[in-house]
């Protein structure tokens, strides 16, 4: 019930539509201008997805900035948190509308795909796995980025809050990190904090390889971030 | 049988201050009861903790013998909740939010629309169902909020300044919805308006300083006003000697107050001792000295009086 308030709440506010179009027009550049899906010769979506994670670094704090902000500022959290719902509920109700939001956003993308298809034989099994982990990636900076909204009533400091975490969340397994963490740490924790990366996970499936652990790492994020915000809740209740 | 709501020592800190300390007491079935206090008193807060948005610091509040800590969900199921302002989601319509409302408290298909239907004829929001909240005026806005409140018929009503904001027609109106709703439900209504406790309220409880200084019933607060039996006597200016002669013959009088006229009239004020019914006395004194009397009443007290009394001699103490 809470998500298809949201839900309608995104759906009914300029916001949602600014978000798609930059969402589609920055994929699209990105794709076709830095990524030379065209000159490549190569009927696959790598250059497309490839982006992804840079794009929603800060689209999907975007997303979820608004939250649980929006109702600390305007004051209807009263009147949500007394309504007889759990704050579980109203948590998962909230993240769901954001996911689907930003899923819808991801499926009118298709074109592209079928950009491909046409003019080539993609490998489509790729590409499905491809948009589902676009899609999990999503949730899970989504979840983050709902948490950072629960910390504060200012949509401002949650959008760059839910950025930060979700730039930590992405940067742990790239080279600079894993250098920086060479030479002193043990090989387990350089492993724990590699796995911990967002874009390697990220990476893992849009190859095409939907490993259980890449699974349970998202769903984790997910959960993780959904749990933190409960705890937030609970936290700053007055 | 326990009361509908029942309050009991119940405390609230925000950190070293004091919001609202040892407040008792209890709403049964069919009571109206009025919260009144100035601000800042802890009208809001103790409403807040009722409603299960704060958490007390100690003490306990429960709604249809729920308790609002141990369990919320219960107590809010039978509970119907107006916060400070009516906060409300500006981007919905009214007919969304209400549906909003009914669905999140589970009411499905037929019952739905007609809880919706209902509530907005109650609160005549007909002619405004379908634009969105943000550009509503504030009388529409609050009449969103009660109709939200009385949405699913619930036995607890908790409004936190449901008047404020709107013309005299619809503070009557609502007046005239709490009075029609009193009878099966036990409701608390904050209010800065003394005249709305007399017009509906069956109780009033005065907070000052975040502790309950009075319980009573609006006519018995009213009383202890200083100038309850006072009796007022109206005369012409050329009579005003003739009736101070008249007045001086009744006896069991504490003291006569004669401010100076204004205009063609004079309006002299009489105290009796403690209970005693001057009226007849007075009024044979006067007849019989030939006094034109223009106006002739016996002073109901006042609850502002009162309100002013109770509540400065609390800050006082704080």
């Amino acid at each position: 019930m809470i998500a298809r308030r949201e839900l309608a709440a995104y759906f009914g506010a300029p916001l949602a539509y600014v978000f798609i179009v930059v969402f589609l027009a920055m994929s699209g550049a990105l794709t076709f201008k830095v990524g030379y899906l065209l000159e490549t010769g190569v009927a696959e979506l790598g250059a497309f997805f490839r982006f992804h994670p840079w794009l929603y670094l800060f689209l999907m704090p975007a997303i979820g900035m608004r939250l649980w902000a929006e109702e600390r500022k305007t004051g209807t959290i009263e009147f949500l948190m007394t309504l007889p719902v759990t704050p579980a509920e109203a948590v998962v109700g909230k993240f769901l509308a954001a996911w689907i939001f930003a899923g819808v956003a991801l499926v009118l993308t298709a074109p592209v795909w079928i950009t491909v298809n046409w003019l080539g034989n993609p490998d489509n099994g790729v590409i499905v796995a491809s948009y589902l982990a676009s899609w999990l990636l999503a949730g899970g900076f989504l979840s983050l980025s709902a948490c950072a909204s629960a910390m504060t009533g200012n949509q401002v400091i949650a959008f760059v809050v839910g950025a930060t975490l979700c730039f930590l969340a992405m940067m742990s397994g790239v080279d600079i990190v894993r250098t920086a963490f060479e030479g002193w740490a043990p090989g387990w924790m350089i492993d724990t904090v590699v796995s911990l990366s967002a874009l390697n996970n990220f990476e893992t499936i849009s190859q095409g390889v939907i490993d259980a652990r890449t699974l349970v790492y998202f769903v984790s994020l997910i959960v993780l971030g959904l749990v933190a915000n409960c705890a937030i809740l609970e936290f700053r209740k007055p | 049988m326990e009361p509908l709501i029942r309050i009991v020592r119940l405390t609230k800190l925000f950190g070293p201050i004091e919001a609202v300390r040892d407040v008792s007491f209890s709403v049964e079935r069919g009571e109206v009861v009025g919260l009144l206090g100035p601000n800042g008193a802890g009208k809001s807060t103790t409403l807040k903790l009722l409603a299960g948005y704060l958490v007390p610091t100690s003490g306990s509040a429960s709604v249809c013998g729920h308790d609002v800590v141990a369990s919320p969900l219960a107590a809010r199921r039978s509970l119907g909740y107006l916060p400070e302002g009516a906060p409300l989601y500006d981007e919905m319509t009214p007919s969304g939010f209400l549906d909003f409302v009914a669905r999140v408290r589970r009411l499905d298909g037929r019952a739905r629309r007609d809880a919706v239907a209902a509530a907005a004829r109650r609160l005549q929001l007909d002619g405004v169902l379908h634009q969105p909240i943000g550009t509503l005026s504030k009388g529409f806005r609050r009449r969103v909020g009660l109709a939200q409140a009385i949405l699913l018929d619930p036995e607890v009503l908790v409004l936190d300044e449901p008047t404020d904001g709107l013309d005299p027609n619809q503070k009557h109106e609502v007046r005239a919805l709490l009075r029609e709703m009193a009878g099966r439900k036990a409701v608390i209504v904050s209010t800065h308006n003394l005249d709305e406790v007399e017009a509906v309220c069956s109780r009033a409880v005065v907070i000052a300083a975040g502790r309950v200084v009075a319980d009573a019933a609006p006519a018995a607060l009213a009383a202890r006003s200083a100038r309850h039996n006072v009796m007022c006597i109206r005369v012409s200016r050329e009579h005003a000697a003739r009736a101070m002669d008249a007045i001086g013959t009744v006896t069991g009088l504490v003291a006569v107050d004669r401010p100076a006229p204004s205009g063609d009239d004079t309006e002299i004020r009489v105290m009796g001792g403690d209970d005693a019914d001057l009226r007849a006395p007075l009024h044979r004194a006067l007849v019989d000295r030939e006094v034109a009397v223009l106006e002739f009443w016996r002073e109901p007290g006042r609850m502002e009086d009162v309100f002013r009394q109770l509540t400065r001699q609390a800050g006082e103490v704080a």
